[in-house]
């Protein structure tokens, strides 16, 4: 590893990484969230640590395998495991199995929605529960990319190959199916419900507009789009991909259409993890060196979180709040920045 | 980059045409006492069940690129598999992905080429293709997805051996030869070849692209029967030579090219650049080492269908004759265009 270090020739940057209180959790972290005040970071294997802001470590056995994929609403945080279950983790730390598959096949990706219902999928399937509901399933041509919960009403969005489908699990009507060309592997509506998105197996995302299902096309990336979260109101939604955060517009009703994209916080290494603060127009943002800045979206102003320490961040997150940061890099290396 | 190869998990493609034994060479590898973990991507549960390997079921599903190019296809579920396998590294020490019978080895090898983050965890170790002593002679004629396999493979087990005569096997691979002859080929009788002739074989790593020379293991047939130019009226013109029959297949060959004038790098990369653009659905593997003017470093290269990857090796070592040396197996080559773009790029 060499000890090149770019930022330490901007001595103008502002640093709050002596207010960072380090969490080492030991073991490779795929995603953080937060219940309440305690992050919670989704080990690979079996575990969830629990932090709280002191930096006090408690350690959740939640499935006895491999988890592929979590989210969290701030109250829970729903877990899809190799060994066909959907676990849920509560605040109070208690664990319980929300669903099981009955060929214990990969639970490939999980969505939650805001009134507590869960989405999950296996192979083609995407399956659907609200609290109190039945469950219900609809299958798609091919393997589910992505699962999100439309911001209002019982509306599902289903990624899969050459497009979108929007299902409707407490209506009989079919579901509605947006195209395009391509694999599509991550799908998320925006806040005000007027656009959808999703991350492309290539270099790219792709959008719709929802009222008239035009297309966006936002390309342009060195690599694949991993991480994207929308900024305060919905204004922007910033990806990784690039060696700086790319931020599209969507405060218009033309959403990004024929409008260039913010470029901010380049740096020699590429943007890994994004992550929005909930209130504020602050965003950080993890890069492929180990590197956090958060990044002021109006004027693009750093402040340094996090120096290089070789490792790609891996995982990065807010509290409801916005007065906690959480981070891990891909090795477990984790802390907490309290504002 | 060997160091870095060197941590990338390796990946083995097995695959072979329907009841050739791929299954019961899975489970002789499986099951063998090398305490090794594996992890296996099945498309069918069920038949092979080890404990302590994770099994992982697939569903085969092959999409095109958005990038304009028809051949540029590529496994979405493995994508997807090896994704969710890279968060539990630690776990196995290799990967296996089992094809179905009617499958094109090209997308899979294809995944590995295209995908950064499958490229930055895993590395294709070997095709290996399972293939049956007493039928495969007939799939030739009657099934593509048979040749494709034959001729993606780099090493071919030609199973079930103790069910024909030795005239028979000396036709059948006769046969294989004449599709592929650079493959490492064993004869088996239940699958039963040595575990390090079928893993950890390195045959696409760019550091090992030495030997590209046909794999006769009957000595003393060195003959390269595409050597010489011929039409395209391939008919199935048998001529002995020491005993091994040379048959030529109506659409699946390869050709190898040699010259030991050091090519100019700035004519011929970009002829192989248009060559792959232009051929690459015929091409289905390439491989090359390469000796250009002005250059001390051996160049290689290798690639799946239009997928070219390439890099200086190393340099060329005292006393080593300095040639450039490619090869290229495909369905209905265009063998006097690759010879003729081939001439053009060799300096006078």
């Amino acid at each position: 590893m060499s000890d090149f270090n770019p930022l330490k020739e901007q001595e103008s940057i502002v640093s709050v990484t002596d207010r960072v209180v380090p969490v080492a959790i030991g073991a490779a972290v795929t995603a953080v969230h937060f219940l309440g005040d305690k992050a919670a970071f989704v080990g690979a294997e079996e575990k969830v640590t629990l932090v709280d802001p002191t930096g006090a470590t408690a350690p959740v056995e939640v499935a006895f395998g491999g988890i592929l994929c979590s989210t969290s609403d701030g109250k829970r945080i729903v877990m899809g495991c190799d060994d066909g279950k959907v676990v849920v983790l509560d605040r109070d730390g208690a664990v319980s199995t929300f669903a099981i598959d009955a060929k214990r096949r990969w639970i490939d990706n999980v969505a939650l929605h805001p009134d507590g219902a869960v989405a999950w999928s296996v192979g083609k399937v995407a399956f659907v529960r609200a609290p109190k509901g039945e469950e219900k399933f609809f299958e798609v041509p091919s393997t589910v990319g992505g699962l999100a919960f439309a911001p209002k009403g019982l509306r599902l969005a289903i990624a899969h190959y050459n497009g979108v489908s929007l299902w409707f699990p407490n209506m009989a009507a079919n579901a509605e199916v947006l195209e395009w060309a391509g694999s599509h592997l991550g799908v998320t509506f925006s806040p005000d419900n007027k656009f959808l998105v999703t991350t492309m197996h290539e270099p790219a995302l792709h959008g719709w507009r929802l009222a008239d299902s035009k297309h966006m096309r936002m390309t342009g990336y060195p690599a694949r789009v991993r991480s994207i979260s929308w900024s305060a109101g919905g204004k922007g939604l910033a990806t990784s991909g690039a060696d700086t955060v790319i931020v599209w517009p969507f405060a218009s009703k033309d959403g990004p259409m024929g409008k260039e994209p913010a470029m901010l916080a380049p740096l020699k290494a590429r943007v890994t993890m994004v992550a929005c603060h909930p209130r504020q127009d602050i965003l950080a943002a993890g890069y492929s060196d180990g590197t956090i800045l958060m990044v002021r979206l109006t004027d693009g102003a750093e402040i340094l979180v996090r120096a290089n320490k070789g490792r790609p961040v891996a995982a990065l997150a807010w509290n409801a709040k916005g007065t906690l940061l959480a981070f891990a890099d891909s090795e477990g290396d984790a802390g907490l920045l309290e504002l | 980059m060997s160091e870095a190869t060197a941590n990338k998990i390796p990946v083995t493609v097995l695959t072979g045409y329907l009841g050739a034994g791929k299954t019961t060479l899975l489970n002789r590898i499986l099951s063998e006492n090398h305490g090794k973990k594996y992890a296996v991507i099945v498309n069918e549960f069920g038949e092979i069940g080890i404990d302590n390997d994770l099994i992982i079921g697939a569903d085969e599903e092959v999409f095109e690129m958005n990038n304009g190019c028809v051949c540029c296809t590529v496994r979405g579920d493995l994508v997807r598999i090896l994704d969710g396998l890279m968060k539990r590294k630690g776990k196995f020490d290799a990967i296996i992905v089992e094809t179905t019978g009617l499958a094109d080895p090209a997308p899979v090898a294809q995944t590995f080429f295209v995908d950064e983050d499958v490229q930055a965890h895993a590395r294709l170790d070997a095709v290996v293709t399972v293939a049956d002593a007493k039928w495969l002679s007939d799939r030739l004629k009657d099934a593509p997805e048979a040749k494709n396999q034959i001729a993606f493979a780099d090493v071919i087990v030609l199973n079930k051996i103790d069910l024909v005569s030795k005239a028979e096997l000396a036709e059948v691979e006769a046969r294989i030869r004449a599709i592929n002859p650079y493959a490492k080929l064993h004869k088996t009788e239940r699958a039963q070849v040595k575990l390090s002739d079928v893993l950890e074989r390195g045959a696409f790593d760019l550091d090992r692209i030495l030997e590209i020379e046909p794999d006769f293991l009957e000595a003393g047939d060195d003959h390269d029967h595409h050597g010489h130019d011929h039409g395209h009226d391939h008919h199935h013109h048998d001529h002995g030579h020491g005993g091994l029959k040379h048959y030529h297949d109506e659409d699946m060959h390869s050709m190898s090219l040699r010259t030991d004038k050091a090519l100019d790098a700035s004519t011929f990369m970009p002829w192989l650049q248009d060559l792959m653009a232009k051929e690459g659905g015929k091409i289905l593997r390439s491989k090359g080492i390469l000796s250009f003017s002005g250059d001390d470093d051996r160049y290689v290269f290798q690639g799946v269908h239009m997928m070219l990857e390439g890099d200086h090796q190393r340099p060329w070592k005292d006393g080593e004759k300095r040639e450039s040396r490619l090869v290229f197996i495909g369905r209905d080559l265009p063998e006097q265009l690759i010879r003729d773009g081939f001439e053009r790029c060799i300096p006078a």
